[in-house]
């Protein structure tokens, strides 16, 4: 919006103030809970009570090789990164490939199957989640990544699918048809040409599947029970229970585990903030 | 149309179609196997009897007239289901009112508006299991930030999550911090969708702010406010991870923080801490979120939708 109307009368430079007063306490609020979670993970127990406020005496990471030695973070982040990883391939991978086959070929069925991802989107699949239980249970995946896995692939298709389709869609037919005329397969021409062209939907759909698994606590909590397949949120109820009187370990925990995804929405927040809110700004 | 292509179609249908299946057939056993299925058959569920793991018998009604009108199941999901209104209003006041101020002021773009975008949106991409234990880290009673920031200026320390008339409210705080700059973006994302054109227009003929708001800002966003709010109305029926981490499954005290995800949860797998564990009571449950959840969401579509043609 156009700053510059008025921007010179008096009454526009108080009004701009006020509001750049409002955002900066905005700001406040949003950034020193953080700025106080990270200073408490240098301090001791002792210093976190007696001088909440102050920076800490020494940035010792004692509280860090604590965390590092005696809990099971670093398990819990390793199943963290390896079932979103998994999770988000196979969502890009079905979903650009059924994409693909909505959006660029013209079959009888063709609106029905999109009309059927579609209506995936609306399903709460928490509220599936004795059936799924049931099911997973009696393939006997239950309290194992492949079971969460597959709840995460089943609830992250649908947008998937809706993304890429609109996405697809939208690429020239020339380039297919120029290389099925040099005798190109449809596998060669998807995977060479066409695929290329979607890279931006592929990092759209991938954050968007991405931070909600990587966070998800609800599917953990009730498909996994043993300790060495716990993902970083369930793993951290355990360590807040190990813990519960050591604040700075505690803190350092919350730093630890908040780090990864902090640092990458830093370097791609841009990225990030249209991935989540993707959805709802159509 | 091209030749290319039809040369394809008419030379291998065959092969054609088996190529497509393909590309098809993942997606689509995923869908079935873990969305399809589990979602009829937890309409199905809620009329049978269970006993463990499996379905032994059908009941009819009997679930749902246990969760609505048997005590004490009844209590706790009227109970639930108020803490759910309560913080539906609660998060459309605050959240919502919160985050169309912040929408504004980003809408001016003054210097440093990008980095005020990238702050206000940094909680959303932290799991609330985080944002949880941190806020209630931050209000524990004695050595909490909150209380101790209150003792400087002389008020005594309050008991924000062990004291019923204050749980409720402290959850709803963390959650709002939490979630903030998700609405925030998307009504901003609707502002900057107001041609410049139609807002100088205005400037020009004399509008002042607020007149600026009343006729030509808020009825254009209109299609971002019915989705601020249906999102925040799903969002705060499927309310679970803040409340299960800062105040625990059964919603204490006295269950002041209880909510109807937590509820259905605690009946569906909380053995250990109720006694309880039915998968029954569970899927009936489940069945009515399911059909409130989708109700008032086709209402208010349609209500909402027709505001925004009126307007």
């Amino acid at each position: 919006m156009s700053a510059a109307v008025g921007t010179r009368e008096p009454g526009e430079l108080l009004k701009n103030g006020a509001i750049q007063l409002m955002l900066a306490i905005n700001a406040v609020i949003m950034i020193y809970p953080l700025f106080v979670m990270v200073m408490s993970s240098f301090k001791t127990n002792a210093e976190i009570f007696s001088s909440p406020f102050a920076l800490p005496a020494h940035f010792s990471l004692a509280n860090a090789e604590r965390v590092w030695s005696e809990t099971n973070f670093v398990r819990y982040l390793a199943n963290s990164v390896s079932i979103t990883a998994a999770a988000v391939m196979l969502i890009l991978l079905f979903s650009t490939m059924a994409a693909y086959a909505i959006a660029r070929y013209q079959f009888r069925l063709s609106a029905l199957v999109l009309m059927f991802f579609l209506s995936g989107m609306t399903v709460p699949l928490k509220l599936a989640i004795i059936p799924l239980f049931i099911q997973l249970d009696s393939l006997g995946l239950v309290d194992s990544y492949a079971g969460l896995v597959l709840v995460y692939v089943a609830m992250g298709i649908p947008s998937a699918v809706f993304i890429m389709t609109g996405f697809l869609r939208t690429l020239p037919r020339e380039l297919e048809e120029s290389a099925r005329m040099d005798g190109a397969s449809e596998f060669r021409i998807m995977r060479s040409i066409m695929l290329p062209l979607a890279r931006p939907a592929l990092v759209i759909v991938a954050i968007q599947n991405a931070v909600p698994i990587w966070n998800d606590f609800f599917f953990p909590l009730v498909l996994i029970t043993s300790d060495n397949l716990k993902t970083l949120p369930q793993g951290l109820t355990v360590f807040v229970g190990e813990f519960t009187t050591d604040w700075g370990v505690l803190f350092t925990g919350l730093t630890l585990a908040a780090l990864p995804i902090t640092l990458l929405y830093i370097v791609l927040s841009k990225q990030f903030i249209s991935g989540i809110t993707q959805g709802a700004v159509k | 149309m091209n030749i290319g292509r039809r040369h394809t179609t008419k030379a291998f249908p065959w092969r054609r179609s088996l190529w497509i299946a393909s590309l098809l057939t993942p997606a689509l056993v995923v869908m079935v196997l873990f969305v399809l299925w589990p979602l009829l058959s937890a309409f199905r569920l809620a009329f049978y009897e269970f006993n463990g793991l499996q379905p032994t018998g059908f009941i009819g009604f009997e679930n749902f007239r246990k969760v609505l009108f048997e005590q004490p199941y009844s209590g706790w999901t009227y109970n639930a289901l108020k803490h759910n209104i309560i913080a539906f209003v609660a998060l459309m006041v605050f959240e919502n009112g919160t985050a169309f101020l912040l929408a504004y002021s980003l809408l001016k773009a003054l210097p440093g508006h990008r980095i005020h975008q990238v702050i206000v949106f940094l909680p959303v991409v932290l799991s609330a299991v985080i944002v949880g234990f941190l806020w209630k880290l931050f209000l524990h009673p004695l050595f909490g930030l909150v209380n101790q920031t209150l003792a400087l200026v002389g008020i005594g320390a309050v008991p924000w999550l062990g004291n019923e008339s204050t749980a409720l409210g402290s959850v709803l705080f963390a959650n709002i911090w939490h979630w903030l700059g998700f609405p925030t973006l998307v009504l901003l994302a609707g502002m900057q969708r107001i041609s410049k054109e139609a807002i100088e227009a205005a400037r020009l003929d004399g509008a002042g702010d607020y007149v600026l708001m009343t006729r030509i800002i808020w009825p254009l966003i209109a299609p971002s406010i019915t989705i601020v709010t249906i999102l925040t109305f799903i969002g705060s029926f499927n309310w679970f991870e803040i409340p299960y981490v800062m105040a625990g499954l059964t919603g204490s005290p006295g269950g002041a923080t209880d909510v109807l995800g937590l509820y259905f949860y605690r009946t569906a797998f909380g053995s250990t801490t109720t006694g309880i564990q039915d998968f029954g009571q569970g899927s009936a449950l489940a069945v009515m979120m399911f059909i409130i959840v989708a109700g008032v969401t086709a209402i208010a579509l349609r209500y909402l939708r027709r505001r925004e043609i009126e307007l």
